[in-house]
């Protein structure tokens, strides 16, 4: 009897009312980004405990199931195949770095399964197909952002700059697109682009391009790489004598760890920041404190949201004619795709025709160890 | 004028770095005629090693006694890395097909890179947790330079001028360049072999070590150990030994040299876009007029 019900197991769980409902996540978790995974992955994981300690979706436990794909593109297609395949998850979430974000979007469309990318900014991520979401802004508003905040009158909160330089990361293709849409909104607002100059991610010098940017004598440097660099990038920048303010993207996210002084009074956009008041992220941040031990960043926050967002999406779908008690892949994609003012940890997110999320971007300064708001732009 | 003697400086600065790493590639070259991909990670270890120790016994801010004594204590562990790297992958494929090591080289390299990412984590260790000298900046003939900066090269030089004493001033040494040049005849002629290879892997890591530190104290950073600025950095230190002529010393410091000077002039005058393209073209050429480096013998194959 044991051994029947065994070998009968996999017929019934498409049929009987399944007693789970399986997430998958792909993320890197080992390998140079794994920070980045590690984040995300804890943030996940809070979202999934809370959603089992009050009962589950829809009745159902919720089972994340993840894999390592070590910042690679080509463990991506591995580790999402396996997901959809044999796991057979409701919904993919995954991945930070835009281009591996790509790489699993365009499995998860293949197979008609919903995909949330909780952190990838690129605007390409969610042009794959239109079962690909994300919860985070996307680089041309990021970039819109950091040109008006530099450009605005200072009664307006903003710099008050004319005169900016880039240096950007070319081995980054997110660098490269920031870059180029700050610059596109810059010119537009009557900003001006007086010097460009680039680097490699992991270069350990950056001494003859900051002289040439000294040089040009900007008022301002606009940095968008990740913060691994940046402290480098600024402290070099400080030793030869460079004042003007150094302002970032997302990807300067946890800079204040690594930058020491010369960081200090730096800008960068940001989903949300952990000194908020907001009584969800102070929420939040204990929870998270006390789950990790440490500090969480937007990567937690935002794949925390996706998750949530994903669990009103499928509360919201109907369950329609299938038999397990779970909606289909459909279903789920068509309610995320009505997603409006949806409350998460980053402020309210509603789903855009493109599938991208609409909502605010903050400005943080570096002071001290916190990073306050200086500047907020709503779309 | 200012700028040229900064980027004439940085290079400098930069180029003896890369000559401490690119010496290892060399001499494992000569002795063995194989590139030891393991080395970068051997360099990686000894920033890392380092920063632990100087955790451990809360020397964030050391003395100048205390910062030589972290410097032979890194030294020493990567040299026993470097000795149980020999000993236990590679000995044991002395007389196997030369591709055969250089695939166990790959191996040593990915092992040591995640077993350290397992050891000292994921993270990039920041200026806070790193030890530090003392931050002075001064003037000389117009442009900034910082105090580390020109300790780094100090020791460097040091360093390098200690190999070349060791190598061409003792038994040892002689035994080196023995082997280096036809290790059989070596053997046959009472040279102890594997213990002069053994040796060779020791001196090597130990300056890979002691650039670990250098980079570590320079930029008040290290990344983590899987990160692919290590593999970058061994890269261009390969490029150094190859370009001045593998398995020859002096070749490597002036290889590492070059590299140096020609990233920084080539990124203060030409493009930073092109950096490593413009610096790597100028040393195709190098190698297009000298196919066996600046330095090298010109070696013809008996078929």
């Amino acid at each position: 009897m044991v051994l029947l019900t065994g070998c009968k197991k996999s017929e019934t769980a498409a049929n009987a009312p399944a007693t789970e409902i399986v997430v998958g996540e792909y993320g890197s978790l080992t390998g140079s980004e794994a920070t980045f995974g590690q984040s995300t992955h804890n943030g996940l994981k809070m979202a999934v405990d809370a959603i089992n300690a009050q009962g589950g979706i829809k009745g159902k436990k919720v089972r994340l199931v993840n894999y390592d794909d070590q910042g690679k593109t080509s463990e991506v297609g591995t580790a999402v195949t396996r997901l959809i395949t044999s796991d057979h998850v409701i919904a993919v979430i995954g991945e930070v770095a835009s281009s591996l974000s790509i790489a699993g979007g365009q499995i998860a469309q293949q197979n008609g399964v919903p995909m949330i990318s909780p952190s990838s900014t690129n605007p390409k991520v969610t042009e794959t197909g239109d079962y690909i979401f994300r919860v985070c802004f996307v680089d041309p508003f990021q970039g819109l952002v950091m040109a008006r905040f530099a450009t605005d009158p200072k009664n307006k909160g903003g710099l008050g700059l004319k005169k900016v330089a880039i240096l950007i990361d070319q081995r980054q293709a997110y660098a490269q697109g920031l870059a180029k849409y700050f610059e596109d909104s810059l010119t537009k607002i009557g900003g001006q682009v007086i010097d460009k100059e680039s680097y490699q991610g992991g270069d350990q010098d950056f001494s003859a391009q900051l002289q040439k940017l000294k040089q040009a004598q900007p008022e301002a440097i606009f940095i968008p790489g990740y913060y691994t660099d940046i402290a480098n990038i600024a402290k070099q920048a400080r030793a030869i004598g460079i004042t003007a303010p150094l302002l970032g993207g997302d990807g300067w996210e946890s800079v204040q760890d690594q930058g020491g002084d010369a960081i200090q009074g730096a800008y960068y956009s940001n989903h949300y920041s952990v000194d908020e008041k907001r009584p969800e992220v102070v929420n939040f941040v204990s929870k998270y404190e006390q789950m990790t031990g440490k500090k969480p960043d937007s990567m937690a926050a935002l794949a925390h949201d996706a998750m949530m967002l994903l669990k009103d999406a499928i509360e919201r779908a109907s369950t329609g004619a299938e038999a397990n008690g779970i909606p289909s892949h459909k279903a789920v994609r068509d309610a995320l795709a009505q997603t409006k003012d949806f409350q998460g940890i980053t402020g309210k997110i509603t789903m855009d025709e493109h599938r991208d999320a609409k909502k605010p971007a903050f400005v943080l300064k570096i002071e001290g160890k916190t990073s306050p708001i200086a500047y907020t732009l709503a779309p | 004028m200012s700028s040229f003697l900064q980027f004439l400086f940085k290079g400098i600065s930069v180029g003896s770095l890369y000559a401490l790493i690119a010496l290892g590639y060399t001499m494992v070259y000569g002795i063995l005629q194989f590139i030891n991909f393991a080395h970068s990670d051997v360099f990686m270890l000894g920033a890392f090693f380092s920063y632990r120790l100087a955790v451990k016994l809360d020397w964030l801010t050391p003395s100048p006694i205390q910062a030589t004594a972290l410097l032979l204590m890194a030294m020493a562990m990567c040299a026993i890395t470097g000795f149980l790297i020999e000993r236990l992958a590679y000995r044991p494929l002395r007389h196997a097909p030369r591709l055969n090591v250089l695939i166990t080289a790959i191996g040593v390299s990915l092992f040591i890179e995640n077993t350290g990412q397992l050891i000292f984590g994921k993270n990039v260790i920041g200026v806070r947790s790193l030890p530090q000298l003392p931050e002075h900046v001064f003037h000389i003939a117009g442009i900034p330079v910082r105090a580390v900066e020109v300790i780094a090269v100090v020791t460097a030089v040091a360093l390098m001028i200690g190999l070349q004493a060791l190598v061409f001033g003792t038994k040892i040494g002689r035994g080196m360049r023995a082997v280096a040049i036809d290790h059989n005849i070596a053997g046959l002629m009472g040279i102890p072999v594997d213990r002069i290879i053994s040796f060779t892997f020791i001196i090597g890591s130990a300056l890979a070590a002691a650039a670990g530190l250098l980079v570590a104290l320079t930029y008040g950073q290290i990344k983590q150990p899987a990160d692919a600025s290590w593999v970058l950095y061994g890269l261009k230190a390969f490029v150094a030994a190859v370009i001045g002529g593998i398995g020859n010393l002096p070749g490597a410091m002036l290889g590492g040299l070059l590299l140096g000077l020609s990233e920084q002039f080539v990124a203060g005058y030409l493009s930073t876009t092109f950096r490593d393209a413009i610096a790597f073209g100028l040393l195709i050429l190098i190698l297009l007029v000298r196919p066996s480096g600046l330095l090298g013998k010109r070696v013809v194959e008996k078929v």
